[in-house]
C-alpha cells in the first residue's frame, strides 16, 4: 500500500547508453528488414496467366474512377508487365506474335509539339534497324522482333547472358533490354532497360531508366567488342536534353550509326508498353531514309497506304487504344470477300485524303487493297497514318521543333504538365 | 494436524538451517499432498489466537502467496487454482480471514488484511464474495479501534488489488465516506486516522465520480489538507501523499485548492521534517509532470476539444514557488554525490526547479540569476555548489536566445570552478552543469554555438584534466565529453573534435584502467562515452578507429584470461565485457558502415567473432546480451560470409532463444536472427529446423514476455524471405499462429493506451511475416500453398480496416501485404481482392494519404493490384 519510491533520477544522463545501443540495433534491424523487403517487390513477379490474358470480361474494379474510361480491351494491353520471358518463349504461331509485339513501348508520330518539350522531354537520335527484344538470362541472349520471331539466340556479356562464371546474382534472374539491331555494325544499340539482373524498371521514370542504363550496361563489358562468348556488340545512345544543344547535336551531329528519325521520351514517364504519347518519333528527310513508308518493293508508292483493322460491324480502326474508326466496308463486300473480323487489310488514301473537324478525323477517302503479310501484328496507328500525310503534305520541320523550345515560346505556354503525368498514370493502371 | 503445522511453521523460521529446510520440505510436501486441508490449516493457524504469532503470521503469508505471483503465467495458475477449490473450503478459510481482523495481535490482523485482499482480488472480478463489502463496512461502526483500524487497512490493500470497475458504485460511496470519517479529525484515535489516510492513497482512483460532485470533492479536500496539518509526522506524510496522487489523478479539478496547497506546501517545505517536506516538493514536481505533459501534447494550443486543460498553476506559483526550492537548494548533506541511495531536500528541490523551468521557460530565469549571482563565489561551498545547481537546473526550458548570453559568460568560470574549486560537491555539480550547457546548448539545431574553434581547445583540455579527479566528478566530465561529442553527429566530414581525438580517446581508455573505476560508475561512464566519441566521429578520424579495435579486443582477450573467480569477481567480469562489447559493437557498425574502412576492418573479424563466443562460453545457462548485440552488427556488416561461423555460433543462438527469464536477451537474439537471414539468405537454410522449432515454442509459452512476440512474427518473415519456398514446411505451424494471433489482433486495442500500442506492434509483426511469405514465394512453382490462406488474410486486412485504430506503421505494413498478396498469387488473387469487403476504399485511403511511406507502399500495391487483376 505504499506509495511508490518518490527519488527522481539526479544527476544522470537520461538514456542509458546500454539502451541506445538496444534502440539503435533495433532501428538498424527494421531499416534492413523495409530494404529487403523492398528489394524483392522489385524484383519482377513472373507470375503469368497468357491463356487469361485475353479475358474480354475482366474489370478493373480496383482502380481508382480516373481509369473508367478507359475501354475494357486496354486491360490486357496494361498487363504486360507481369510476365515469364522464359515461359513466353515456348509459345508458338500467333500467340508468340502479339505477347512479344506488347511488350515494347511503341511510340506515336510526333504529329505536334508537345508542350515543354525542353524541361520534361529526352531525345536521341534513333538508329536505323531492327527493333527488338533482347532477353539475357540462364545461360543465353535471345533477341526477338517486334512480330516475336527470334532474331537472335546467342551468347553475350549481358548478366546472366552466357554460360560463364557470373557471380553477379543468381542464374535465373534475368535482364530485358529494348535494342535497335543495326545491321551494318553488326550492333545492339540499347535504346531503353525494362529489367536488369531482375530488378523491375518498369515503373520507374524515363530519368532513372537512362541513368540506369548508361551507369549499369558498360559495367558488364557488353559494350566491349565481340569475342568467345560474346557475340554481338552492345552500345548505348547518346540521350540529349530536349534543348538547341540537344537537338542540334541529335539532328546534325555524327553518330556511328545510321539515323532513322528522332525519339523523344518525356522524362517522367514509366515504361508503358504498347502505343504511348509519351514517347514520340520524329523524321524528316535529313535525319532518316525512310521518311515516307515504302512498299515490299523498297519504293514509296504514289499514295499514301495505310494498315487498318477490320471488326465484326465492318468498321476498320487503327490499333491505338481507344481505336480510331478510319471508314467502314459494307456487308455486301464483307460477304463476297470473306473478310474476318481481327483482319487486317491494306488501303490506300484517294484524292479526297482525310477530313477533319475539330481536329477529330471525320473521314477517309480510303480504298481496300488486300489483306497484308501474315507476319504483320497490328495495325497502323492514327498518329503515323497523319504523320505520314503530313508528311507528303505539309511535314512539321526541323524548324518548328527548333522554334517551340527557344524561350520566348515557353512564355506563352506555361501551362503545367499536370495532364501529362495523368497520362501516365492512366498507362500503368 | 493442526499442531503439526504450527510445528512446521516455528520449525520453518529456526535459526538452524536444517531444521528450517526440513519443515520447508514438509510444507511443501503438505500442500502437494491436500491442498484445500493445507490452506485451511493455514488460515485456521492465523485465526487461532492461541498460536503463536509468529506461525500465524508466516501461516498468513504463505496463504497469501498462495494466491498471487509476480510471474503473469504462475499467478494466472494460482487464480485458476483458487477458483476451481471446493466452495464451503473457501468459504471456511474467509471467515477465518475475516475473523482474524478482529484479533488484538497486530501482526495477526495485518497479516489477514493484506490475504482479505488477496482473494477479493480473485473473486470481485467474477461475482463472488459479494457480502465482503458490506462485511467490512459493518466492522467500522465497531467499537474497538484495532478492529476499526484493521478493517480501514482491509480496504486500502481491497483497492489496490482490484480494479474500479468491479466494485458498484453505491460500495464506492461507503468504502469513501468510511475512509474520509477515519480521517476525520473528530476520530480520536491516531492508528485509526493513518490507517484511514493510508487506505485513502488507494482508494483514490476510486473516486472518479465522488471528484467529479463538488461537495464530495470539497469534504475530500478539506479532510486531506486538515489531516497535513496533523500533530503526527506518519499522517502528514500520508496525506500529503494523497496530495500527490491527486496531483496527478485529478489535476483538472484542483484549481480551487491550488491556493491553500501552496500554503500548505510551502509551510511543510520550510518547516516540516524531511520524509513530510519531500512529499512537499514532490506535489510540484508532480504538477510539473502534468503540465509539461498537457503542454507536450497540445502544442500550448488548447481547443475546446483539449481532453485535460493546462491551469498554468506553476506560471501562477512562480514568484513564490521559485525562492522555495532555490532555498532547499543550501540544504546538501555532505558526501551525497558519492552515495547512490542518497535523496534528501537539496535533491528533490533541484529536480523539481529543473522541472519548473521545463514548464515555464524563459520565465525563470530572471528569478534565479540573482540567487546565482549572490552566491556563486561566496566561501562556503553550499552556496557555491547551489548556485551552480539552480543555474544546471534551468538550462532545460527557457530558450536558447534566452541562455546563450548568460551561457557564454558562465562557461569560462565554470571550466575554471572545474579545475580549482576546493570542494568536490562543487566540482561534481559543475561537470554536471558543463554536460547540461553541451546537451541542450550545443549541436546542429543551435544557431549560435557556445563551442567555438577559440574555446573548444580550452574545454576539452579542462574535461581531460578533469577525468583524473574523484570517481565522481570524473563520471560527470565524462557524461560532459558524452554530450560535447552528440553535438557534432551530424557534421558531414570535419569534426571539429578530430585534432583531439587521439588525446580523447587515450583519456578516456586511461580512465578506464584507474583503480578507482569501479566507484560511481565511472568506468561505464568512460566506456559509454567512448562509444559516443566513436558514433560521432567521421572519415577523417576513421584509421584512428581502426586502431582502436585491436586495443578494445586485447582488453575483452584479457578478462577471459582470469580464472577461478568469486562469484562477486564473476558478477565483475561480466559486466566489463558487456562494456566492451558494446564498445565493439559500436565500431563494428561504424567500420562496417563505410566502404573505405569496411574492406580493412574485414582482418578482424575472424578475432571478433573468435572473442565473442568465448564470452558467450564464459557462462553456462545464459548468452550475453552485448555480445549477442555485437553478433548481430557483424553479421549485417559481412554479409553472406557469416556463414562460416554459423556452425559454432549456432548453439548460443539457440541459448538465446530459449532465455524466457531475461526476455531482452531473447529480443535481442530474435532480432539476431533477422539479421543472419539477411546475411546469409538461403544459406541458413540449414539451421532453420531449429530456429524455427525455438521460434514456435517461444510462441505458445506463457512464460516469455509479450514483447518479445512480434518481432518473433516479424522474423518469421524474414525467415520466409530468406529461404523462399523452403518455408513450406513450416507454413503449417507458422500459419495457424499467425491466424489465430490475427483474430486475438484485431479487436484486442481499446482498453487502454498500452494495449492499443502493444495491438499494433503485434499486428505490425503479423503482417510483416505475411509480406515475407508472399514475397519469398513469388515466382516459385508454389505459391499455390498459400491460396488457402489467402481469404483468411485478406479478411483479417478488412477488419483491420474497419476497426480504424491502426497506427500508421500497421497501415503501411497493411497496404503492403495486399500488393504482396497480388504480386506473389496473380491472377489468382485477383478475384479475391475484388470480392473482399475494403480492399478498394483501403487502398484509396492509402493513395491519399498524407504519410510518405503509406503512399509509396499503396502505389506499389495499386499496381501489383491492377497486374493481378487484368491477367
Amino acid at each position: 500500500m505504499a506509495p511508490p519510491d518518490l527519488r527522481r533520477p539526479f544527476k544522470r544522463l537520461p538514456v542509458s547508453d546500454q539502451q541506445k545501443r538496444r534502440e539503435l540495433a533495433l532501428a538498424r534491424q527494421a531499416q534492413s528488414r523495409r530494404d529487403s523487403q523492398h528489394h524483392a517487390r522489385c524484383i519482377a513477379s513472373s507470375v503469368i496467366s497468357l491463356q487469361n490474358r485475353e479475358d474480354p470480361q475482366v474489370e478493373i474494379e480496383i482502380e481508382p474512377e480516373a481509369e473508367s474510361e478507359l475501354s475494357p480491351t486496354s486491360a490486357s494491353s496494361l498487363s504486360s508487365r507481369d510476365f515469364d520471358v522464359l515461359q513466353a518463349s515456348k509459345l508458338r504461331g500467333p500467340e508468340v506474335r502479339k505477347w512479344f509485339a506488347r511488350q515494347l513501348m511503341l511510340p506515336e508520330w510526333m504529329i505536334d509539339v508537345p508542350p515543354r518539350l525542353n524541361s520534361d522531354w529526352y531525345l536521341l537520335a534513333r538508329p536505323a534497324g531492327k527493333r527488338c527484344f533482347v532477353v539475357s538470362s540462364n545461360g543465353t541472349t535471345v533477341s526477338r522482333l517486334r512480330n516475336g520471331s527470334i532474331l537472335h539466340h546467342f551468347p553475350s556479356a549481358l548478366p546472366n547472358g552466357a554460360r560463364t562464371k557470373d557471380i553477379s546474382g543468381p542464374a535465373h534472374s534475368f535482364s530485358i533490354l529494348d535494342c535497335i539491331f543495326h545491321e551494318p555494325d553488326q550492333t545492339y544499340y540499347v535504346i531503353d532497360m525494362l529489367c536488369w539482373r531482375g530488378y523491375s524498371l518498369y515503373d520507374c521514370s524515363a530519368e532513372f531508366r537512362f541513368f540506369w542504363l548508361n551507369s549499369k550496361l558498360a559495367e558488364t563489358g557488353a559494350c566491349d567488342p565481340p569475342s568467345l562468348y560474346h557475340r554481338y556488340r552492345f552500345s548505348s545512345v547518346p540521350i540529349y536534353e530536349c534543348d538547341h544543344i540537344g537537338l542540334h547535336e541529335a539532328y546534325m551531329g555524327v553518330s556511328p550509326y545510321t539515323k532513322d528519325g528522332l525519339l523523344f521520351y518525356n522524362k517522367h514517364a514509366h515504361y508503358q508498353t504498347g502505343n504511348t504519347p509519351l514517347a514520340l518519333v520524329w523524321k524528316d528527310e535529313n535525319c532518316s531514309l525512310y521518311i515516307l513508308d515504302t512498299d515490299n518493293k523498297g519504293q514509296v508508292p504514289a499514295q499514301q497506304q495505310v494498315v487498318l483493322e477490320l471488326h465484326d460491324d465492318g468498321k476498320l480502326t487503327t490499333s491505338d487504344d481507344p481505336p480510331v474508326v478510319c471508314g467502314c466496308l459494307d456487308t455486301d463486300f464483307l460477304q463476297q470477300s470473306g473478310l474476318q473480323s481481327g483482319s487486317l487489310l491494306r488501303f490506300v488514301i484517294g484524292e479526297g485524303g482525310l477530313r477533319f473537324v475539330d481536329g477529330k478525323l471525320e473521314m477517309a477517302d480510303i480504298h481496300y487493297i488486300g489483306k497484308v503479310n501474315r507476319a504483320r501484328a497490328f495495325a497502323d496507328g492514327y498518329s503515323k497514318i497523319l504523320f505520314q500525310y503530313n508528311a507528303r503534305r505539309s511535314p512539321l520541320k526541323i524548324d518548328d521543333l527548333v522554334a517551340s523550345i527557344s524561350p520566348c515560346h515557353n512564355q506563352e505556354d506555361g501551362s503545367p504538365d499536370v495532364e501529362m503525368i495523368d497520362n501516365d498514370a492512366k498507362g500503368r493502371g | 494436524m493442526a499442531m503439526e503445522v504450527t510445528m512446521m511453521l516455528m520449525n520453518a523460521q529456526s535459526v538452524d538451517g536444517t531444521v528450517r529446510k526440513q519443515a520447508e520440505e514438509s510444507l511443501k510436501h503438505f500442500q502437494e499432498q491436500n491442498l484445500p486441508s493445507f490452506l485451511l490449516s493455514l488460515s485456521g493457524e492465523l485465526a487461532n489466537e492461541e498460536k503463536p504469532v509468529d506461525s500465524r503470521k508466516l501461516g498468513g503469508l504463505i496463504l497469501k502467496n498462495a494466491l498471487d505471483a509476480k510471474e503473469q503465467h504462475r499467478k494466472f495458475e494460482l487464480v485458476q487454482r483458487w477458483l476451481a477449490l471446493d466452495s464451503s473450503v473457501k468459504a471456511q478459510i474467509k471467515s477465518c480471514l475475516l475473523q482474524t481482523l478482529s484479533s488484538p495481535v497486530h501482526d495477526a490482523r495485518s497479516t489477514a488484511s493484506q490475504v482479505i485482499a488477496k482473494v477479493a482480488g480473485i473473486e470481485l472480478p467474477h461475482n463472488q464474495w459479494p457480502e465482503l463489502v458490506g462485511a467490512l463496512l459493518s466492522n467500522i461502526h465497531q467499537l474497538p479501534p484495532h478492529v476499526k483500524q484493521a478493517t480501514l487497512e482491509t480496504l486500502g490493500y481491497l483497492c489496490e488489488e482490484v480494479s474500479p470497475d468491479v466494485v458498484d458504485q453505491d460500495h464506492v460511496n461507503k468504502i469513501l465516506t468510511a475512509v474520509v470519517q477515519g480521517m476525520n479529525s473528530s476520530e480520536g484515535n491516531n492508528d485509526v486516522r493513518l490507517a484511514a489516510t493510508r487506505a485513502l492513497y488507494n482508494a483514490l482512483s476510486f473516486a472518479q465520480a465522488n471528484f467529479s460532485n463538488d461537495m464530495e470533492r470539497d469534504y475530500i479536500m478539506r479532510v486531506v489538507c486538515e489531516s497535513t496539518l496533523s500533530s503526527e509526522l506518519k499522517i502528514r506524510q500520508a496525506a500529503f501523499e494523497c496530495l500527490v496522487s491527486i496531483s496527478s489523478t485529478y489535476y483538472d479539478k484542483l484549481a480551487p485548492y491550488i491556493q491553500d496547497i501552496f500554503n500548505i506546501t510551502a509551510k511543510a517545505v520550510k518547516e516540516d521534517e524531511e520524509p513530510v517536506a519531500l512529499q512537499a516538493i514532490e506535489f510540484w514536481s508532480s504538477i510539473c509532470d502534468e503540465e509539461i505533459d498537457i503542454i507536450e501534447e497540445y502544442g500550448g494550443e488548447f481547443s475546446a476539444e483539449s481532453d485535460i486543460p493546462c491551469f498554468y498553476f506553476i506560471k501562477q506559483a512562480l514568484p513564490a514557488l521559485v525562492p522555495l526550492l532555490l532555498e532547499t537548494l543550501l540544504k546538501q548533506e555532505e558526501d551525497q554525490d558519492q552515495d547512490e541511495g542518497a535523496w534528501n531536500l537539496a535533491m528533490a528541490g533541484g529536480t523539481c526547479l529543473g522541472l519548473v523551468a521545463r514548464t515555464v521557460g524563459d520565465d525563470i530565469v530572471p528569478l534565479v540569476m540573482p540567487f546565482i549571482q549572490e552566491n556563486i563565489t561566496k566561501p562556503d561551498w553550499r552556496q557555491r555548489e547551489g548556485a551552480t545547481y539552480a543555474f544546471g537546473s534551468i538550462l532545460e526550458g527557457p530558450s536558447p536566445d534566452k541562455l546563450t548570453s548568460i551561457v557564454n559568460v558562465a562557461l569560462n568560470f565554470m571550466l575554471s570552478a572545474l579545475m580549482k574549486d576546493p570542494n568536490n560537491h562543487v566540482k561534481d555539480t559543475t561537470a554536471w552543469t558543463l554536460g547540461r550547457i553541451f546537451e541542450f546548448l550545443h549541436g546542429s539545431t543551435v544557431d549560435t554555438p557556445i563551442i567555438t574553434q577559440a574555446n573548444c581547445q580550452q574545454i576539452i583540455t579542462v574535461l581531460l584534466q578533469s577525468m583524473k579527479d574523484a570517481p565522481n566528478v570524473a563520471e560527470k566530465t565524462c557524461g560532459a565529453l558524452y554530450f560535447l561529442a552528440q553535438g557534432y553527429e551530424d557534421v558531414d566530414s570535419s569534426s571539429p573534435l578530430t585534432p583531439f581525438f587521439q588525446d580523447i580517446v587515450q583519456a578516456l581508455l586511461t580512465v578506464t584502467h584507474r583503480e578507482d573505476a569501479g566507484e560511481s560508475r565511472l568506468r561505464t561512464a568512460a566506456y559509454e562515452t567512448l562509444n559516443e566519441v566513436v558514433r560521432c566521429s567521421t572519415d577523417e578520424t576513421a584509421l584512428m578507429v581502426m586502431q582502436l579495435a585491436p586495443i578494445i579486443m586485447t582488453e575483452l582477450h584479457q578478462t577471459l584470461e582470469s580464472q577461478k573467480l568469486s562469484s562477486d569477481e564473476r558478477e565483475k567480469q561480466n559486466e566489463l565485457q558487456g562494456l566492451l562489447c558494446g564498445c565493439l559493437q559500436v565500431m563494428i557498425q561504424k567500420l562496417g558502415g563505410s566502404e573505405p574502412t569496411k574492406y580493412v576492418f574485414v582482418q578482424y573479424v575472424d578475432q571478433m567473432m573468435g572473442l565473442f563466443l568465448r564470452v558467450f562460453a564464459c557462462r553456462s545457462a545464459t548468452v550475453h546480451e552485448e555480445a549477442m548485440l555485437a553478433i548481430g552488427a557483424l553479421a549485417y556488416a559481412i554479409g553472406a560470409d557469416f556463414v562460416k561461423y554459423m556452425p559454432e555460433f549456432y548453439k548460443y543462438l539457440e541459448m538465446g532463444l530459449q532465455n524466457f527469464e531475461e526476455y531482452q536477451v531473447c529480443a535481442i537474439t530474435v532480432g539476431v536472427v533477422g539479421d543472419i537471414c539477411r546475411a546469409l539468405e538461403d544459406k541458413v537454410l540449414p539451421y532453420c529446423d531449429g530456429i524455427m522449432t525455438h521460434l514456435l515454442k517461444d510462441l505458445s509459452s506463457n512464460q516469455l514476455h509479450r514483447s518479445v512476440k512480434p518481432p518473433i512474427f516479424s522474423c518469421f518473415g524474414d525467415i520466409a524471405l530468406a529461404i523462399g519456398e523452403n518455408f513450406e514446411k513450416y507454413l503449417m505451424y507458422a500459419m495457424p499462429m499467425l491466424q489465430s494471433a490475427a483474430e486475438l489482433s484485431v479487436h484486442a486495442s481499446g482498453v487502454d493506451d498500452e494495449m492499443a500500442e502493444y495491438t499494433n506492434l503485434l499486428r505490425n509483426g503479423i503482417l510483416e511475416a505475411y509480406s515475407g511469405i508472399f514475397q519469398g514465394f513469388k515466382n516459385s512453382p508454389k505459391t499455390q500453398l498459400l491460396m488457402p490462406f489467402s481469404p483468411h488474410i485478406l479478411q483479417f486486412l478488412d477488419s483491420l480496416y474497419m476497426e480504424k485504430d491502426m497506427d500508421d506503421v500497421v497501415m503501411k505494413t497493411a497496404i503492403g501485404v495486399l500488393g504482396d498478396l497480388a504480386d506473389t498469387l496473380g491472377g489468382n488473387a485477383g478475384s479475391l481482392i475484388q470480392q473482399s469487403v475494403s480492399s478498394r476504399d483501403f487502398l484509396n485511403e492509402c493513395l491519399s494519404s498524407d504519410d510518405h511511406l503509406i503512399k509509396e507502399s499503396a502505389e506499389w500495391a495499386k499496381s501489383a493490384i491492377s497486374r493481378a487483376i487484368s491477367v
